[in-house]
């Protein structure tokens, strides 16, 4: 029984994938990093240890986003994190999921319901100190048979709401879902588990057998049931004329004792692995459902706080990844406006068929603000969550990477313009065609001139790698020697500025200017 | 063709050394035959390679052992073979350990088991493989033959029939409060599969075992031990033939495979400790040695014990070539500090070394010369109060050196006299340098001081060097050419691999 909510064809695991294949968005080596911690880890019990935060969260202001999804539950927010950082690059998968949220859009409350089910039994585990503490199998089997009575009760729940609701939903992946819970779980099949659990707690002695292992050790023990189906089998046995050789051991024989005991569990070994597997696989079959439910959860908090700022979403229309196309009307930095508690302005940019968008203009005019909502409605777009706009339609990348400007030197030894460009070789070691990358005042820590002369070296380079290159700068002689290109691949967006010297905070097509108004800001701050 | 032992071709075995040599550590081969010898920890092969071979036949014997284990398949064969060894050794040791009468048997059959396929299988795979060394030829012809003999057959034909008797034997026990009792077995259906069954649907991926390790190490209590004796009463014939069998075969080890076994590691171990090394990029060849040659060179070599410090880092291994010609005898190594100076010497050293035990050794292709002694003194980090002592202390120490090596000998010295005054140094490091060139003998001398460099045309100058752009960065390599300045110029996006063109050969489509 899979859950598959998150692939039509796979479960939800990011940090396998990343290395499985390639249909993940790539984001460079530390997200990479951070999603592989995530594996194997039981997100109710242990806290996770505090990593370094990979440059992209930092430079799309990422963690606002994961947090008004969490709203406060930090399973909620790793699942976020890890959906969000590892984005889809095939359409169909994007659409996949973009179904079932509409799905969830339209019914909270049964998804919500059903999310429920899995905390339930975490919460039941917690309560009761249910689990498998012990090696030893008679204790094992305790606590399996324990759980497994537990969870039929669960899963009865389950199955009660796929009875009622299942016929509000239209997406295929929760159809299937729905359909596979009322085949699986019906009632004789929660008969036959009942009868199990009866038998599992063996009242009165136990049959097993055993073959001449290595040395002569006794070894292969199973567990029978007898073939004197009652509850006098023992008797049975005994009554007959085969051979039989009995031990009685001396009631002070506590060796014995223990020795007697220690083979009963070799029997119960099996039997009891098997119980206490069985109960995993429940339990695992929950923690799968609450994993790939979490996201649509997140994404159902994020929609139910934007809709009460007033602020718009639309389900984005993906396009294949050869293809160029930046689409939107009324693009948001959701961030942004999560901080600010209130709506924020919105651009619209027509980048079909343009490879290179290049913002120039006034300082605090909206650049970066703009620059960080192409990012965050590419990582949203590409893991089939809604985008903050009115519209937008995208070509899908296959990797998203970002460069910016970085405040603080942080090594003593590079200078800060070395330090730019190590970062920026490191990129280009992970580069291929159809990435996308969002520059933001790069290599400006050098004069115009020679700042300008490597970045159109290197953007010059990744466009004809078709990568698709946004790019946030001051850098006059580099804006300007794309314009004068009169490439039908560029766009050149500037940050408006009124004429008397206001911001709209809105960007506008136009040639890039000589200056960057910076003496606006000095005359804010001083004048 | 008579089999004398995988490492020695003719009578000459030599008596294997306890002891590791005096310029182990010096030339950190120390830390290289640990490494190695640690792969094999129960074989004690470590003298094996505290024995170097002046010899050059018996190096070329081993040479072609080696060829052959690198030829498909026969290292693992060889190694599956041990593998089967060390399990015998383990099994015998337990027939003395363990107090009950069919558990010990038990154990004595399982040792023989796998003793007899050990061998068999060794034989036939060493039938099959394109063996060409005179080693392994002999070897097989001895294996061959000790295979089909009769005792061997008999061996493993009634093992493997007392074995099958046991093994056909399955038997229930009942356990209540106090009491077990023990039968036949009849057929009874395994209840664990039934409910594996039920609850494999919401099987998700692997999920942990809960399978205890029941087993208490090599031991029966005595509740088993009643167990095992009711089952002999119950299945008589069996243990019977079992009891035969042990007195039979009381003693089925032979003496010559036995030592094979443990000479064999030798050659395993150093395959297996290069073949990691290779991974890393780097090259092995078997070098020219011949007891004549006087001249000599490897190329790509490298710091064996470097590269194996570095192997499970990002680090590349830098390697370096050198060749001497007549009359060539002397390298001198100078040029900027940290740059591998030292390191280019300890390859020098190992080369010579690794040669002479007639392994490969670090380089695309090598000829070395044989040896009789090697010396090393390199300086030492150490009470900088006692300046006048240690200065003494070394030159007493090269006077010992220099007065018991001959022309066939290899001095290697390292930055001495490096705390005295420079015209101390200067003046010392000639008088040296004169009776190293009059002994004749194969020196590498890593020094601060130019004027060695061109001593004499028995010196060759080689120095360290720095990356063009950035002379604070070190390349590593070592080059034969004089001491020089160093200063280029390249551009900083050039050095970050940035340029248009740079990029573009970067990224791939």
């Amino acid at each position: 029984m899979k859950v598959f909510l998150m692939h039509r064809d796979r479960d939800f695991a990011p940090e396998h994938d990343l290395v499985v294949d390639g249909q993940m968005m790539t984001l460079g080596d530390e997200v990479r990093a951070m999603l592989s911690t995530y594996a194997d880890r039981d997100f109710s019990f242990r806290r996770r240890e505090p990593l370094p935060e990979p440059a992209i969260v930092q430079d799309l202001e990422l963690n606002t986003l994961f947090e008004a999804m969490a709203s406060g539950d930090e399973f909620l927010l790793e699942i976020a994190k890890q959906a969000l950082l590892s984005g889809l690059t095939d359409p169909a998968s994007i659409r996949y999921r973009q179904d079932i949220l509409k799905d969830c859009l339209k019914n909270p409350a049964v998804v919500r319901e059903i999310y429920s089910i899995p905390i339930e039994s975490l919460v039941n585990k917690h309560k009761h100190w249910m689990g498998i503490f012990t090696r030893y199998p008679s204790g094992v089997l305790s606590g399996a048979v324990q759980m497994l009575e537990m969870f039929v009760e669960l899963l009865k729940k389950l199955k009660r709401i796929a009875d009622d609701h299942s016929g509000e939903f239209e997406s295929e992946g929760f159809r299937r879902f729905f359909a596979m819970i009322r085949q699986e779980l019906d009632d004789d099949y929660f008969a036959v588990v009942k009868n199990h659990l009866r038998q599992l707690k063996f009242n009165r002695g136990v049959l097993l057998s055993a073959e001449l292992g290595r040395a002569n050790e006794g070894t292969n023990y199973l567990l029978h049931k007898s073939n004197h189906n009652d509850r006098n089998w023992i008797k049975r046995i005994f009554e007959r004329r085969a051979p039989i050789y009995s031990y009685t051991l001396h009631p002070r024989d506590e060796a014995g004792a223990r020795a007697l005991g220690d083979l009963r569990d070799r029997g119960v070994n099996l039997v009891a692995n098997a119980a206490g597997q069985s109960a995993d696989h429940i339990d695992s079959f929950l923690n799968a459902l609450r994993r790939e439910l979490a996201f649509y959860i997140g994404c159902l908090n994020l929609y139910e706080r934007l809709t009460q700022m007033g602020e718009p979403t639309t389900i984005p229309e993906p396009l294949p990844a050869n293809e160029r196309e930046h689409s939107f009307n009324g693009l948001y930095d959701v961030s942004l406006a999560l901080t600010m508690k209130q709506k924020v302005v919105g651009n619209d940019v027509n980048a079909a068929g343009k490879d290179l968008v290049m913002i120039t203009g006034a300082n605090q005019g909206g650049k970066s603000t703009f620059l960080r909502s192409i990012g965050l409605a590419q990582l949203m777009m590409q893991c089939g969550m809604f985008v903050p706009a009115q519209s937008f339609s995208a070509n899908v990348c296959r990797g998203l990477f970002t460069h910016y400007k970085r405040e603080e030197d942080t090594s003593m030894k590079s200078g800060k313009f070395d330090e730019e460009l190590s970062r920026m070789s490191a990129i280009v070691d992970r580069l291929a065609p159809d990435y996308m990358i969002l520059f933001n005042e790069s290599f400006a820590a050098t004069n115009d001139r020679e700042g300008s002369e490597i970045a159109r070296q290197i953007v010059s380079a990744l466009l004809e790698k078709h990568i698709k290159v946004f790019f946030v700068t001051h850098l006059y002689d580099l804006a300007h020697g794309f314009y004068d290109k009169k490439m039908a691949n560029a766009i050149f967006l500037r940050a408006e500025r009124l004429p008397d010297g206001t911001r709209s905070f809105k960007l506008m097509e136009g040639e890039p200017l000589q200056t960057s108004f910076g003496v606006d800001s000095y005359n804010r701050i001083f004048g | 063709m008579t089999f004398y032992s995988i490492l020695f071709d003719k009578d000459n075995i030599q008596k294997e050394t306890a002891d590791q040599p005096a310029f182990f550590t010096d030339l950190n081969l120390d830390q290289i035959i640990d490494a190695i010898a640690a792969r094999k920890e129960e074989y004690g092969l470590k003298p094996f390679f505290y024995t170097p071979l002046c010899d050059a036949e018996t190096i070329r014997y081993r040479h072609d052992v080696m060829r052959d284990l690198e030829g498909e398949g026969l290292i693992a064969s060889i190694n599956e073979f041990t593998g089967q060894m060390v399990i015998v050794r383990r099994y015998m040791s337990l027939v003395e350990k363990v107090d009950n009468h069919y558990h010990k048997e038990g154990w004595f059959l399982e040792a023989a088991l796998i003793y007899a396929e050990a061998v068999t299988e060794l034989a036939q795979n060493l039938d099959l493989a394109p063996v060409k060394s005179r080693g392994f030829l002999a070897f097989r012809e001895y294996v061959t033959r000790y295979v089909h003999s009769g005792g061997f057959q008999s061996l493993r034909a009634e093992a493997q029939k007392v074995k099958a008797g046991l093994s056909s034997i399955r038997y229930s026990v009942i356990i209540q409060t106090g009491r077990f009792s023990v039968l036949k077995y009849e057929g009874e259906t395994d209840y664990s599969v039934e409910v594996e069954k039920t609850f494999e649907k919401f099987k998700q991926g692997a999920v942990k075992s809960y399978l205890s390790d029941l087993h208490y190490g090599a031991g029966m209590n005595h509740i088993e031990a009643q167990i095992l004796d009711f089952a002999a009463r119950l299945y008589p014939d069996q243990f019977a033939a079992l009891d035969q069998f042990c007195t039979t075969h009381s003693l089925f080890m032979d003496q010559t495979i036995r030592v094979f076994d443990r000479e064999i590691q030798f050659y395993v171990a150093y395959l297996e400790f290069a073949a990691d090394i290779k991974r890393k990029g780097l090259a092995f060849c078997y070098p020219q040695v011949d007891e004549a040659n006087r001249e000599e060179y490897d190329y790509d070599g490298f710091d064996l014990a470097l590269a194996h410090a570095l192997l499970h880092t990002e680090k590349p291994v830098i390697c370096n070539d050198y060749f001497l010609k007549e009359p060539e005898r002397v390298i001198i190594v100078s040029g900027p500090n940290q740059g591998g100076k030292t390191t280019f010497a300890r390859t020098f050293g190992q080369l010579h070394y690794l040669a002479s035990l007639g392994c490969p050794v670090p380089g695309r292709e090598a000829r070395l010369s044989l040896f009789d002694q090697i010396f090393t003194h390199f300086e030492r980090e150490e009470d900088i109060s006692n300046l006048r002592g240690k200065l003494e202390d070394d030159l007493v120490r090269i006077h010992e050196i220099l007065a018991r090596a001959t022309p066939n000998s290899i001095l290697i010295l390292n930055e001495v006299f490096a705390s005295t005054t420079i015209q101390d140094a200067v003046f010392l490091s000639s008088q040296i340098m004169r009776r190293v060139s009059e002994l004749d003998l194969l020196c590498v001398w890593v020094t601060f001081i130019d004027e060695l460099a061109s001593f004499s045309e028995k010196t060759v100058s080689m120095v360290s060097t720095v990356v063009p752009n950035n002379p604070a960065m070190r390349t590593f390599k070592i080059v034969r050419r004089p001491a020089d300045g160093l200063a280029y110029a390249l551009s900083i996006a050039e050095k970050h691999r940035l340029t248009y063109q740079q990029i573009k050969e970067r990224i791939r489509s």
